[in-house]
This record gives C-alpha cells, structure tokens and sequence, in this order.
C-alpha cells in the first residue's frame, strides 16, 4: 500500500502591481495571472505623483493584458467623500466600458454603485475596506455581490483557514511588499500630519511632505510636513518616510526607538504551500508605487516560485532581500501576532 | 519578554551595480566643460523631442530644476525638462547652482535607473542612492523614466551622428559589463 499523499493544491492566482503601463507590460511578461492598477486621481489608494493611468493608456495596456490571457483590475479603493462621489463612479464607469475584469472597491456606497449599474463586472473587496471576519465578509457578498475579499495583514494563517470556511467568496492574501501594523483603511497618522488622507486623497506620506535632509555627520534625516520622523546614521539602510515606520525620542526611553513598526517588508515564500492549503484563491505582491524592474524581479521570482510548489518542491525567495524596505523581511501577523 | 517573529536579520544589502570604471572617471577629470556642453545641448533636445511622453508624467516640474550630482564625475549636471525649452548644463561643483530638487549617486547607479533596469527605491533604502530638495518632483521624474517604453539609454544607442559616437561606445560598453557575470 502506498503511503498517504498530501492534498492536493489548488494553483494560486500571481497577482502583481503596476503604477505605470510599463510596468503593467513587465508584470504580464514575468508571468503574472492578473495586475492591477489605478487612475490618475484620488480614487485609488496608490494616488502618488506622477504614477498611475489615464483612461487610455488603461485601454491600451487592457489590450496588451488580455492578448496574452492576463486579467487587469482596476483599484477604485479610496473612501469616496462628499461632495464628490461622482468620481468614484466615473472610475467604476471607465473600468466596466473598458472591460476590466474587476474593481477592487473599499467604500460601500461604491460597491452599490456598482452592483447597482454594472452587475456583471466582478467585485473584490480592497485590503482598505478591512474586512477580518466572517460576518463582514459575508455581508459585503450579500449586499453587493463580492466574489473576492482582500484580507487585512492582521490574520494568521490559522485564522485565514477558518475564515476561508465560512465565507462564500474567494480569498486574496498579500505575499510581499509593504507592510504596515495599522488597521487598513482606518490609519489617519499621515492625516494628522500632513492634512491628506490615505484613504480619502489616496496618499500614504505624499511626496510634497517629504524632505530628506543630508545633516554635517553624514546622517540623513527623513522629514514629513514639521516632523523629523527619523534620522538614518551613515550606512544603515532607510525605510518609506511613513508615521508608523518612524523612529522616535521619548522621555520614558533612552535613545530612539520604533514606535509602531521598523522598515520592513513582508515575504511570506516560506508559507506558500500554507496560504494555498487555507483555501488562498489569489497571492498579491505590494508594490504599485515601485518601479518595473522591481516588478519584473519579484513577479518572475513569485512566478518561478508557485510553479515549484505545484510541482511538490520548496520555494526560495531569498533573493528577494535586496529589494525589500530597510533591508529586512518578515512573515508579519501571517506567522505570528507577536512578530514585533 | 523577547519579542518573537521572524524578522531576519540581514545585514544591509546594497543593490548597487557594478562599478564605473576608474579610468573613465579620471579622463572626464581635465575635460573642459565647454568641451561637453554640445553634447549634453543635443541630447537633451534629441531626448524630449524623441520622448515627449516624458513630460506628461511630470506635471508641474516640468519647470522644477534638477541637480543630478554623479559620483564618479567631475561636475555636477543641471536638467531643466520644460518641453518647450529643455536644457542640460554641466556646472563645476564649486559653482552654487540654483535647483528645486537633486538625486546623487555613483554613475552605474544612476545608469542602471536611467535604463530602466535598476529598482529606485531599494537603492534609496540601500543609501545608493539620494535625493534632496522636492521629494515630489525627484519622484515624478523616476516615474516618467520608468514608464518608457525602452530606456533613454535605447534612445542614445540609436541616435547617429558624430557627437554622440565617443557617449555611444562608452554606453555600449556599460551595458556590456553590467550584463557580465
């Protein structure tokens, strides 16, 4: 008698970032199943300077995506504000007239607009709508029709298995990139700062609030609107001018010390054949804000990856260190609540 | 209680590509610069007109002056990319040149951003590469080289005329030793 065989996976979907239509290319070319991407405009998350898609560079790289069977879907994933929600809509409009396949969406009045006036363009539900449980989940397929939830970076893998049985939709869960210990969707750190919202403007830290300053020891120190949020000595490696990834003095301590979170970045390759075994539909790489070599390098290296455990074998993503923030790689909340 | 988890320990790692070579640092050095600004007047002029989508995703720093102070090199270069009049000048780092935004680095560095073959920000995390000034305009003009089809180092490569024939090989060669194991 032979011995028990593992059970057998399901192949994950690669899904891969662009913030540019070139790197929209170099995502489909390094093998991605799907990318996605978002407008010029606030209603993406990702709404940095000069990044990002007009409506017809959208079309062509839809075009160039599709040729070559991969899915593009559009993140319409900030919270639309009054008065202005008819920019939301317009952004979902765009989407389903240029047949993407799905609008990544946080905001509910969103998500009816779309159920409501284009019911046959699939739904996913953005990291920003930080859906964590269950029953919010399950109302967001009920009312809306979600066939996908992005799960905040705040659940182990034991707990993704379980939400994984009790929801009727798919799961897609980050595998690399970014990682923040904020409640997604709900961080307000750069509103205090800088007057711009990450889940309204779409801007983590914007750039205009931004200023590095090189100090006479060699040291440079990371500005953010009036506040020095760290100060990196000669050669240590520096992270995103963001809040929570800032290094602060306080009283009660000698020295600085990271208040929230250190530069670091999420590479889950360890825990691959886990994420497919929970029932993981979808492995999202971070990164619209990155350039296409990027890009290219961390979607061939995911790409190369999953193959591999289909086939059985382990995946080493190793080489991935040196594009990851400060240096430095974690398995965050996926592994443990308490990797910090 | 030690904190658990799993973040390694790495030390830092730089991306940094291989390096300019010495001997092309040092014949740049007794180059006057009137003899190497023809060649940066042309380029830049060739580039936009080639290139005009370059200038969309730049937005307002069209007008923004960029100091890009290449390590190996004996002068510092100053790009202005207004489409209607854009220039390239090289200036003396003694001279006190006016600039809203600056990005520094070694050449191979820089080279390897330009060619779209070099990831920004993890040469930035890795201290490889730095930027001064208006933060928002130094990242507008990443994401509008990033977003070319090819490079600008593609374009160089398939400019003819003899002006550009010394900057051709040299680029070529570049290309060739970074593509080196």
């Amino acid at each position: 008698m032979s011995p028990p065989q593992p059970p057998r996976l399901n192949r994950p979907e690669l899904i891969c970032p662009a913030g540019t239509p070139a790197a929209l290319r170099a995502a489909v070319d390094a093998g991605a199943d799907a990318v996605y991407c978002g407008l010029q405009n606030a209603t993406n998350a990702r709404n940095f300077p000069g990044l990002n898609f007009t409506p017809d560079a959208l079309a062509q790289s839809i075009t160039y995506a599709h040729e070559r069977d991969t899915k593009v879907l559009l993140a319409v994933n900030s919270f639309a504000t009054a008065p202005g929600a008819k920019l939301w809509q317009d952004a979902v409009d765009i989407a389903a007239s240029l047949n993407a396949d799905a609008v990544i969406v946080a905001d509910i009045g969103v998500a009816q607009y779309v159920a409501e006036n284009h019911p046959g363009l699939r739904l996913h539900l953005s990291v920003q709508a930080g859906a964590s449980s269950p029953e919010a989940i399950r109302y967001y397929c009920r009312e809306f029709g979600v066939s996908r939830v992005v799960l905040p970076r705040i659940l182990t893998v034991t707990e993704i298995s379980a939400i994984h049985d009790e929801i009727p939709c798919e799961i897609e869960a980050f595998v690399f990139g970014n990682i923040g210990m904020m409640a997604e969707g709900r961080c307000s750190l750069t509103n205090y700062v800088t007057g711009q919202s990450t889940n309204m403007d779409g801007v983590c830290s914007p750039a205009s609030a931004v200023q590095y300053v090189k100090n006479a020891d060699e040291s440079l120190a990371a500005k953010l609107g009036e506040f020095e949020i760290d100060c990196f000595a000669e050669n240590e490696s520096a992270g995103y001018p963001t809040i929570c990834k800032g290094r602060y003095l306080t009283p009660a301590r000698s020295g600085t010390y990271y208040a929230f979170e250190e530069p670091v970045s999420l590479n889950l390759s360890s825990l691959l054949p886990e994420l497919v075994g929970a029932g993981v539909t979808a492995l999202k790489i971070e990164g619209r804000q990155r350039s296409r070599s990027y890009v290219r390098a961390v979607v061939s290296a995911y790409r190369e990856a999953i193959d591999d455990i289909m086939e059985g074998a382990e995946a080493d993503l190793s080489v991935l260190i040196s594009l990851t923030e400060g240096g430095k790689q974690t398995e965050g909340a996926f592994k443990s609540k308490k990797w910090r | 209680m030690p904190a658990s988890g799993s973040v390694s320990d790495e030390r830092r790692q730089s991306t940094r590509p291989s390096r300019f070579p010495k001997l092309a640092g040092l014949a740049l050095r007794p180059v006057p610069l009137f003899a190497v600004q023809p060649v940066l007047n042309r380029l830049v002029r060739d580039i936009a007109s080639r290139r005009p989508e370059l200038f969309e995703r730049l937005g307002p720093h069209i007008h923004t002056a960029f100091a890009i102070d290449v390590e190996e090199l004996p002068f510092v270069l100053r790009l202005l990319p207004d489409p209607g009049n854009p220039s390239l000048t090289a200036h003396r780092r003694a001279e006190n040149i006016p600039f809203g935004a600056s990005i520094s680095g070694p050449f191979m560095t820089l080279f390897a951003i330009m060619d779209g073959d070099g990831d920004s920000d993890a040469l930035f995390f890795a201290r490889d590469v730095e930027v001064g000034g208006n933060t928002e305009a130094a990242v507008c003009l990443r994401n509008a080289l990033d977003d070319l089809e090819g490079s600008v180092v593609d374009d160089i490569l398939e400019i003819g005329g003899p002006l550009y024939a010394p900057l051709k090989m040299m680029l070529a060669y570049l290309r060739k030793s970074e593509a080196r194991p």
